[in-house]
């Protein structure tokens, strides 16, 4: 069983690190970044079966991939606190000679990242792909994605949905962020998505919701779930409904923080709220 | 001066075909991906024989795409094949980022480029492709001349580790290189030896380079042609020894004259060896239906065409 108290304190200490690196920098995106938090700490803590040093290959090892390269914030933060690079780099964050860029990228050879993203609506392909490769190389292990609701506008996702499910790649857990906000405004103004269980079920996979996707018990019984119905001949999406902006009062329920950094004044705040537990990097 | 015989014409699409057959019976890690269109890309026999590594996508090119750079990871080499156009233009950022910015080892492998594709018309002829791979950074760009020299390039590819664009085409054209031979990438092989003009060709008119240097051997010209597979990288060594001796040259490609062959080549003379350059290549234009026979007589592209181009650069040496 999962320590849930340390989870709790990790996931405070990557909220502040979201917070610290945008704010140095003045750019990059807090919102979804903090949103998705508790789920990149379960997965990264709990959830994968992952090795302590990185491989691009990652034979024998859990995958993840993440789509919205954006939510760059918390991908790092998560990667350095589990091992794949010193924390202390965190400070580099969209700095001139960084390993990390502003989306993710294997351009600089960041441990822990396999292939770049940030224009959106490709890591569908690319999971799949890996998925398909892991199949190939006799391997049971699960290729894990993520990927932003709004980012499903983009046609290239129902491609890779299409043939996921036609291909029987039934080794692959494809969560949405389901926080219903992008750019513009709110998901439902900027573009209605209507159903996404229906839409993913019309396309063959086996969808799990997970109603409470800021909460790290319901993330692991929601994956947990997710896991057991890999395997079964068809692909698997977890519906992961979200906060934006989760854990810092004035960020959540809006768009306003998707791609904007806090000031001085709206970093203490955001940081009185979440008081550090594992030390700052 | 030193001729070619044609062994008797064949498509280069089929080449491709029968170095990705080849490389199923010798390296198992090689995948092959295809957008509906196996026939066209003589993909059948590496289908028939490892239905395994064998994906068929559906039309649906940029998924092709993000699967085999996904399937690298874990030590694959996927070949996709679909037409050109289809290869390039239509998943340039798909290309950009999942294979090209992140360094896959996914070889993108296009049929039926230029205007030899004939009466499908313009939507399908892509002149544009060679410009468009070449400006990603890391990514070998390659266009072969015929049969023997597209197989060898394919199963060359597969050692290669990056992305790779491999060029071929559609009609039956003269087979005249050697069946077996060794390709070496970014390695140009001269074909005669001359005094006076260099040719510089590539796919599809590296053959009319040779028709054209006949016909000038005729006049008493001695053209030195020489075919330059890879586009990038660019032997730029062979383009300059070749220079310094003949002192013009005249380069020919079955592209836009905008991001082709021609303008790699003017960019390495201009810095280091400013040298008279006529080019044979489409002038910014769209191509139409046509047989490829008519088309490239049309479009300026034929040995006819670069008789007449090295008649003019030897005016301006």
């Amino acid at each position: 069983m999962p320590n849930t108290q340390q989870l709790q304190d990790l996931t405070i200490q990557v909220r502040r690190d979201i917070l610290r690196m945008v704010h140095k920098v003045n750019s990059g995106h807090p919102g979804g970044s903090l949103g998705c938090t508790e789920f990149f700490v379960a997965l990264y803590q709990e959830i994968m079966d992952r090795k302590a040093t990185f491989s691009m290959d990652g034979i024998g090892e859990d995958l993840f991939f993440l789509s919205n390269g954006h939510i760059s914030p918390v991908f790092y933060s998560v990667l350095a606190r589990s091992g794949y690079f010193p924390v202390e780099e965190l400070n580099t964050f969209r700095l001139i000679d960084s390993r990390l860029q502003g989306h993710p990228t294997t351009h600089e050879g960041l441990p822990g990242v396999r292939v770049a993203s940030g224009s959106l609506g490709q890591g569908f392909s690319v999971a799949i792909g890996a998925a398909e490769t892991k199949k190939l190389n006799k391997e049971k292990h699960i290729v894990y994605s993520l990927h932003g609701d709004g980012e499903l506008q983009e046609g290239q996702n129902w491609e890779g949905i299409m043939y996921a499910a036609a291909n029987n790649v039934d080794n692959i857990i494809s969560t949405i962020d389901l926080n219903g906000q992008q750019i513009d405004g709110s998901t439902d103004d900027v573009l209605p998505m209507g159903s996404l269980r229906a839409k993913f079920e019309a396309f063959g996979w086996v969808v799990v919701d997970i109603e409470e996707g800021n909460s790290i018990e319901a993330i692991l019984s929601g994956m947990a779930k997710a896991k057991s119905l890999t395997g079964q001949g068809k692909p698997v999406c977890v519906l992961l409904k979200t906060v934006m902006g989760n854990g810092v009062d004035f960020m959540m329920h809006t768009h306003a923080w998707h791609g904007k950094a806090p000031n001085d004044e709206q970093l203490e705040i955001g940081l009185a709220q979440n008081a550090e537990t594992l030390g700052d990097y | 001066m030193k001729t070619y015989t044609n062994t008797g014409n064949k498509d280069t699409r089929s080449g491709f075909g029968a170095g990705l057959a080849e490389l199923g019976k010798t390296n198992e890690n090689v995948v092959a991906l295809c957008a509906d269109l196996i026939g066209s890309l003589k993909m059948d026999e590496f289908k028939t024989n490892h239905p395994e590594r064998f994906f068929q996508v559906g039309i649906a090119e940029a998924n092709m795409i993000g699967l085999a750079a996904g399937m690298t990871i874990g030590g694959k080499i996927p070949f996709t094949g679909t037409f050109a156009n289809f290869s390039t233009g239509r998943v340039y950022d798909q290309i950009r980022q999942s294979v090209a910015y992140s360094g896959k080892n996914v070889k993108i492998c296009a049929s039926h480029a230029g205007l030899t594709l004939g009466e499908d018309g313009a939507t399908h002829q892509i002149l544009e492709d060679i410009g468009l791979m070449k400006m990603l950074p890391g990514m070998t760009v390659i266009n072969t001349c015929d049969f023997n020299q597209t197989k060898a390039a394919t199963i060359a590819i597969a050692k290669h580790q990056g992305p790779v664009y491999l060029r071929f085409g559609r009609p039956k054209v003269a087979n005249f290189t050697p069946e077996n031979q060794t390709f070496e990438i970014g390695k140009a092989v001269q074909l005669t030896e001359g005094n006076d003009v260099t040719i510089v060709a590539t796919g599809h008119l590296v053959w009319e380079a040779l028709e054209a240097a006949k016909q000038l051997n005729d006049k008493g010209i001695s053209a030195e042609v020489i075919n330059i597979h890879t586009i990038k990288p660019l032997d730029t060594d062979a383009i300059l020894n070749s220079v310094k001796k003949t002192r013009c040259i005249v380069t020919a490609e079955e592209h836009n004259y905008l991001g082709g062959l021609g303008e790699s080549v003017a960019r390495v003379l201009s810095q280091q060896h400013p040298t008279p350059q006529e080019f044979i290549a489409t002038n910014d234009t769209f191509g139409e239906s046509g047989t490829p026979a008519q088309l490239m007589a049309k479009y300026g592209l034929n040995a006819d065409a670069i008789v007449k181009a090295t008649e003019k650069v030897l005016t301006r040496k």
